[in-house]
Order: C-alpha cells, then sequence, then structure tokens
C-alpha cells in the first residue's frame, strides 16, 4: 500500500491545500489553495511531486504527525524548529520517514505557514477540482483534526534530484510591491501615502485578509460620500473602507467587494503576504520599480 | 456600435483587468461574447475567471498571460452576433410564499400580500452576477413596484432556500447565512451541490422565474 500521515496533534490549524480552484468564481467561489503557493511548490518539488500535489498549511508551528508506512516528506514557508522522531531536521530538504516515525514541528520563529509536502500528495477527495480547503467559501475538507489518517497518494514517476534547496533568510522588514488599482484616484496620492509609512499588521488577519493599520487614508473631496457598486476582486487587492485603514485580500477573499481598491500587491510578493504575523510592520513600495 | 457606451479597460495587477461598462446589459453581453471567445478564440485561452457585477467585468488570467492583451474592443464588437437572446436556460423555482417579511413589504409598496405574489411570480428575472457566497445570484427584472430598502439590521441567520428581495434586486439564499434582504418565501431547490453539473443551478445569464407553490 501506499503510506499516510496520522495525525497526532494538528498545532493552532492545520489545513489541506493545494493550488486552488479557479474557474468558478462567478458562481461566488474563489481559487483559495495554499496562502503561500510559493513555498508550497517548492516542497512539492523536494519530493518530486507535481508542483500542484495537496500538502498541509501549518499555521505558527506545533504540527506532529507519524508515518503509516515509509514516507517522504519536505517543509518549506515558515521557520521553525523541527524534530524526526528527536533528532533535529531542517527545513527544504528531503526528509525519509521510516513507518512509524514521527515529525515534529516546534514553534515558528519567522512568518507564519509552513508547508509540508509529502511524496504523492495528500489524498483527500477533490471539491470542484481541488483539495483546498477554502475557509471563506466553507469547501473542501475540513480542518486537520488528531486522531485523523490522511491517505498519501501514490508516487510520482519521478526521484527527489537534490537533497535540499537553499532559500534566503526572510527579511527583517516586509516590503510589499504595489501598483496602482482601478480606484487610485479615489484618494489623495494614494500610493505616496501608502509608501510614506509602515502599516501594523492587526490580529484580525487570515486566509481571507491582511488588515492593516496606520494613518488612516483620505479620499479626494469629490469622492467622500461615494458608493461603488460590488466588483471583483483579486488576490493582493488592496482595499480601502471607509475607516480609511488598508485591507489586503489574500487566497480565500470574497469573490467581490464593494470599497474601492486603491492598489494590488504583484503576484511575486503574494508569498511575503501569507507569512506576515499580527503585529509585524509592513511597508509599500513601488511595483514598477521591483521587477 | 457607438464609442460612448464602448468599454474601458482598466490595469487591475498581474493577473488580471477590470472592463468598465454602462451598465448590466452591457455587462451581460460583454460576459457572453468572453464566455463564448473562450471556446473558439485562442486569444481568449488563458482566461480563467470571468467575475461580471453590476457595472464591470473582471477577467482574471492564469500565470504568464499578461492580461494587457486581451482583446476586449473586439469581444466587444463581436457581442450582438454572439449573444442571441432567448438561449440561456430557464429555470423555474417554486416558492412557499410564507416569508416573516411578506406583510412588511406589502405595506412598503402598498399592495396587498397577494399583489406581492403575483407581481413576484410575474416577472421573468435574469441572473445578472453573483458573489456573495457559492451559488447566490442577483436576480434582475424585478417588478420595479417591489423595490424595497435592505432591513435596518442584517438577521443573524436567513434559513437555505430563502426568497427574497432588495433593491433592484431578488435571490434565493443557497445556504444558511446571516443576511439582510427581506424574505418572501422558501423554496426546496437545491441551488449549489459541488456533486452536481454544473455545481450552480442559477448561473449569470440563467432566466429565472417563480411559481407559489
Amino acid at each position: 500500500m501506499t503510506g499516510a500521515l496520522e495525525v497526532l496533534d494538528p498545532g493552532l490549524l492545520t489545513l489541506v491545500e493545494d493550488l486552488g480552484r479557479p474557474g468558478w468564481a462567478h458562481v461566488g467561489v474563489g481559487r483559495s489553495g495554499a496562502a503561500d503557493a510559493g513555498a508550497l511548490r517548492l516542497a512539492n518539488r523536494l519530493v518530486a511531486n507535481d508542483e500542484g500535489a495537496a500538502g498541509l498549511e501549518v499555521l505558527l508551528g506545533g504540527l506532529r504527525l507519524r508515518a503509516v508506512g515509509d514516507v517522504t516528506v519536505a517543509l518549506a514557508g515558515a521557520r521553525g524548529p523541527a524534530w524526526l522522531d528527536d533528532r533535529p531536521v531542517g527545513h527544504e530538504a528531503v526528509l525519509e520517514l521510516r513507518s512509524g516515525a514521527e515529525l515534529r514541528l516546534g514553534t515558528v520563529t519567522s512568518g507564519l505557514r509552513t508547508y509540508v509536502a509529502v511524496r504523492g500528495g495528500i489524498d483527500v477527495p477533490t471539491v470542484l477540482g481541488s483539495r483546498s480547503t477554502d475557509q471563506l467559501a466553507g469547501l473542501g475538507p475540513d480542518p486537520v483534526r488528531a486522531g485523523d489518517v490522511l491517505a498519501v497518494g501514490p508516487a510520482p514517476a519521478d526521484w527527489p534530484v537534490v537533497d535540499l534547496a537553499p532559500v534566503s533568510a526572510p527579511p527583517d522588514r516586509v516590503e510589499l510591491p504595489v501598483v496602482p488599482g482601478p480606484h487610485a484616484d479615489w484618494f489623495e496620492d494614494v500610493l505616496g501615502r501608502l509608501q510614506a509609512s509602515d502599516w501594523r499588521v492587526t490580529p484580525a488577519t487570515s486566509r481571507v485578509a491582511v488588515r492593516l493599520a496606520g494613518p488612516a487614508l483620505a479620499r479626494t473631496p469629490e469622492h467622500r460620500g461615494r458608493e461603488l457598486p460590488s466588483e471583483g476582486l483579486v488576490l493582493g487587492a488592496v482595499q480601502v473602507p471607509p475607516d480609511g485603514q488598508p485591507v489586503v485580500f489574500g487566497v480565500d477573499h470574497p469573490v467581490t467587494g464593494g470599497y474601492p481598491v486603491v492598489a494590488v500587491v504583484r503576484r511575486f510578493a503574494h508569498g511575503r503576504l501569507a507569512q506576515v504575523r499580527p503585529g509585524d510592520r509592513v511597508s509599500f513600495v513601488n511595483g514598477r520599480a521591483s521587477v | 456600435m457607438t464609442d460612448a457606451r464602448a468599454p474601458r479597460v482598466v490595469p487591475y495587477g498581474d493577473d488580471a483587468v477590470l472592463v468598465e461598462l454602462a451598465g448590466l446589459a452591457e455587462v451581460r453581453a460583454l460576459d457572453d461574447a468572453v464566455r463564448a471567445a473562450r471556446v473558439s478564440d485562442p486569444d481568449a485561452a488563458g482566461v480563467v475567471d470571468q467575475v461580471p457585477a453590476a457595472r464591470t467585468l473582471l477577467l482574471r488570467v492564469r500565470e504568464g498571460v499578461d492580461p494587457g492583451v486581451l482583446p476586449v474592443a473586439r469581444w466587444w464588437g463581436a457581442r450582438t452576433a454572439r449573444v442571441v437572446e432567448g438561449t440561456a436556460a430557464e429555470v423555474r423555482l417554486t416558492v412557499d410564499y410564507d416569508g416573516p417579511d411578506l406583510a412588511d413589504v406589502a405595506r412598503l409598496t402598498g399592495l396587498t400580500v397577494d399583489e406581492v405574489v403575483a407581481r413576484h411570480t410575474g416577472a421573468r428575472y435574469t441572473v445578472a452576477f453573483g458573489g456573495f457566497m457559492a451559488g447566490f445570484a442577483y436576480l434582475v427584472g424585478l417588478d420595479p413596484v417591489l423595490r424595497v430598502p435592505r432591513l435596518d439590521s442584517p438577521r443573524e441567520r436567513v434559513p437555505a432556500g430563502s426568497v427574497a428581495i432588495a433593491d433592484e434586486y431578488s435571490a434565493v439564499y443557497p445556504a444558511a447565512t446571516p443576511g439582510g434582504w427581506r424574505l418572501l418565501g422558501r423554496c426546496g431547490q437545491t441551488l449549489f451541490d459541488v456533486d452536481r453539473d454544473p455545481p450552480a443551478l442559477l448561473q449569470p445569464g440563467t432566466h429565472v422565474r417563480f411559481t407559489a407553490s
């Protein structure tokens, strides 16, 4: 048989995620998927999976797993200590787990979400073509619970070609490169003001959105009190509700929104957005200059 | 076609453009035209999501495709040839008109309850767009006499299948959720089921009629 992963402790929150379910936004279902898709892809490549195989997205560490049968796994994303039985192991490395071996993730020291890829992928049923949990739409598998035995799919034909992938340390200060959004002109010099200050990540931050706090952004006089009919949203859209505090949408964003979108975080920085923690300070930079 | 109503294509990050249009009819026409193009036009192959709304159509492309080169003007120009009125499916929904807001809607509109039901069942609706939750459809075509504002404070829980109106729209709640629309009745049909193809009974462009049970 192919192996499985027995969950001994899911930590704070562990979700099954792949690269999401595009193509359903017109009926109210967003793309969802791994918040830091780049990290899931890297972990999958290490175990020679298809980049879109389903893995585990672990919030803040604390996950404990036991191998049922021999399995091959890799960790990527938020850094923190990890142990295979009692031996410390690294991230971005190919880890062979003998049947019965225990993998344990400590509390993360930087970032928010760690990904566990397993050779063959987590084999839960697909919903609309994806194994991802969408916390806003309520689709996909339930959060992982202690006692769950997660089946592992058939191993791919390829074998891992490297033992580890060098990844640079995360920066001390998170910069979000932005380009103007469709309603940038509703606000006074909004790109300038976004870049002029630091923004604090508030605790009301989730896969749906990262909520920021800082100096309130003000509309131009002619746009004060104006209503915007709802319109489509994208991952990375920076929306400004009436309180003037920006909201940056994440992977489980609603498919439409009714407040002006003043900027959009560039695609290559979406992973950074997934790794900011409540209390962190982030800054916006000109996305045209940082390609 | 006059240029005054031509769409304006606004950049929206690396993966999308937002097409601004004059109104719902124009959104419907372009949405249908793009969906038709995705079947036959190689230039539309990169489009993965279309999100119609009241005055905009969002087009999201797959990674690696430049959304700025989508030939939106060409699709707009081709819309009348492709969009044939009446080809979309019509769905009939059977409703128990016993909703908790029926009497209030009658009072607000100056109609009797029977007249409210007659006007709600007398119209033919079209799904303009979705968005609030999976399977939720904003239906246009509501009799203008039935235009009533939302509740001042939303209900914490609207039961699944509730048939509701607010402003210029009618809708059916696919699942229980908080909501502020005025509830006219209940419909037993399943609006959204991930194991059905297609999962959403009501999709943009679908025509809908309500029948009293």
